[in-house]
């Protein structure tokens, strides 16, 4: 147990960036690509939580504890935006019958 | 701080009026309330600021003068609302709470010192909006406005938060005070993270006010939403989104300029395009309005890229002239679409025959929208040209005249056909608090074009 402890300390930082922006982008890629809108929302969370691995290892690095307060306001805040943003699929869904965004394409000009 | 904790309690109680249907008290109750914080704001003015609760807020007079015209801002729409929301929806002071939640994020987003205080205020500021954004159920186009805006919003607060964490990582703290010293002690060793960061912040900021190549959202959002949401988030959420954008770049990035400024002056020539060349084309006054708006953010960005002591003062002078006259035009709107069903130009025909009071209100809000001399609109124009004609950009002055002359042509379409296309038509109703705000809006316009001095020199 302890040298696993060890070992995960002696990762580099900037393997985790690289690591988090692998995963940003992925995230970035779902929200542009992808055309249902469960998955997208699914990307919007992969993207939030890359941040908060990042804040994280930040922190540790730093030796500093303001980076994992911030994750817990991430996530206290992205938990509210789902409630919200799961109701506003549900209210479409209701009037549509699909969850496709391209089935959204009344208002243009 | 004070303010802040009223707002939020404000909000509470009008929840708590709607579910003993008190229904009448909602409108004064919620003006009560909004009074209040103003007379808090005022009595803070005076006071030195110091960074309150571990630097998490700053009350300086940039953001109590923000503030203000936010709260009063939200007054206005809040009193055009009355008769509108009473038939939109049985739930009226869900309407009223989530108004005043939202203006509870604006108010942080204009005071924040700590980049958490800053996530936390645009995302209360923008939860409560996609709710706002939908608040007509059935309606398909404010379905999918809130829709579009939520999944725009959450994308764009990605970026924002990885900006910031990037951010952190560089400087070692989320304090706008620790993050400039870190900008001014190594201004030869500062960490590419820095950066990225600042890239990243810009696309999350640009897609919250709505500058292009971040614009897309905007004109379907303003178009589904119902009309008073849209003015709500054309004037109260855009005003708080520059002046967080302003602060934060003003605080923390200024000795960087020669890296993000490029940027931002590409960006704001493709917005004052984008937003003006699409405006022209509109046939709905409604959508116009909405790229209109976009256009108001690429002048809005010059205050940011000629960035400097005065930028703060010129973004407050011109978002209150721009707020003023959006109120009046979207007001007007309302009504005329009520009297005819269309938001189209044609709905406007004639109408200065009938109504000569609510024509002329209508008139000084696009001359001061186009910026014509004599109104608000052009005092604010004035003060971003000269901003930036003091940082040497001619050629971005050069371009935005041409695009201030593209403007004057689809503002005064509306005049055009209120005035020189006449048909017979009913008379429109102006009930008597909406004469009230045009009449405010409409003086306020004027005395500020004439005696700029008033608001000028706060900041």
């Amino acid at each position: 147990m302890e040298s696993i402890v060890q070992n995960i300390q002696g990762v580099p930082l900037n393997h985790y960036i690289l690591f988090c922006s692998i995963i940003f982008a992925i995230g970035v890629t779902g929200v542009l690509i992808r055309r249902n809108v469960i998955i997208i929302m699914m990307s919007v969370e992969l993207m939030l939580n890359s941040v908060n691995l990042l804040l994280t290892a930040f922190s540790v690095h730093n030796g500093d504890p303001a980076g994992q307060v911030f994750v817990f306001f991430i996530m206290a805040l992205a938990a509210a935006e789902v409630a919200v943003g799961l109701a506003i699929i549900v209210m479409v869904y209701r009037n549509t019958r699909s969850v496709d965004i391209n089935a959204l394409n009344r208002l243009r000009g | 701080m004070s303010a802040i904790i009223t707002l939020s309690l404000l909000a509470i109680l009008v929840l708590y009026l709607g579910l003993f249907k008190a229904r009448n008290a909602l409108l004064p109750v919620s003006l009560l309330g909004l009074v209040t914080t103003l007379v808090m704001y005022a009595v803070q003015w005076g006071i030195d600021a110091n960074p309150l609760y571990s630097g998490m807020v700053l009350f300086d007079h940039f953001a109590v003068a923000f503030s203000v015209l936010c709260v009063l801002l939200t007054a206005l729409v809040l009193l055009l609302s009355k008769d509108y929301f009473d038939k939109a929806s049985p739930h009226v002071a869900e309407y009223y709470a989530l108004i005043l939640f939202s203006l509870t994020g604006a108010v942080l987003v204009v005071s924040f010192h700590n980049l958490a205080m800053l996530f936390i205020g645009i995302e209360i500021m923008s939860v409560a909006l996609y709710i706002l954004a939908g608040i007509r159920k059935k309606d398909f186009a404010s379905n999918e406005a809130a829709l579009k805006y939520f999944l725009m919003g959450a994308f764009s607060t990605g970026f924002l938060l990885f900006g910031i964490a990037l951010l952190y990582g560089a400087s070692g703290s989320f304090d706008l005070a620790a993050i400039k010293q870190y900008v001014v002690s190594n201004p030869h060793a500062i960490s590419p993270l820095f950066y990225a960061g600042i890239l990243l912040l810009i696309v999350g900021l640009a897609f919250k006010v709505g500058a292009a190549p971040f614009h897309f959202w905007t004109p379907d959002v303003y178009d589904g939403a119902p009309i008073l949401v849209t003015v709500f988030m054309a004037t109260v959420v855009k005003t708080a989104a520059f002046a967080g954008f302003l602060r934060l770049f003003y605080f923390c990035f200024v000795p960087l300029q020669d890296f993000w400024m490029p940027v931002l002056l590409v960006m704001t020539i493709i917005t004052l395009f984008i937003g003006n060349i699409t405006a022209i084309v509109q046939q709905s006054v409604k959508r116009m309005l909405a790229y209109s708006s976009i256009s108001h953010a690429g002048y809005l960005l010059f205050a940011i890229v000629a960035i400097g002591p005065a930028s703060g003062e010129s973004v407050l002078f011109y978002a209150g002239a721009y707020s003023l006259s959006t109120i009046i035009a979207f007001g007007a709107l309302i009504l005329v679409k009520r009297a005819t069903g269309s938001e189209h130009f044609e709905a406007f025909n004639g109408l200065a025959k009938r109504n000569p009071y609510l024509s002329l209100a209508i008139v000084i809000a696009m001359l001061s929208l186009a910026g014509i001399p004599l109104t608000a609109g052009f005092i604010g124009k004035f003060m971003m040209f000269s901003g930036v004609l003091a940082d040497y950009q001619i050629l971005l002055v050069v371009l935005a005249v041409i695009n201030a002359a593209m403007g004057i042509f689809y503002y005064f379409r509306v005049i055009v056909a209120m005035y020189f296309r006449p048909i017979d038509r009913d008379q429109v109703v102006v009930s008597s608090q909406y004469k009230a705000v045009f009449l405010l809006a409409a003086l306020i316009t004027l005395l500020l074009g004439v005696y700029p001095a008033w608001l000028t020199g706060l900041i």
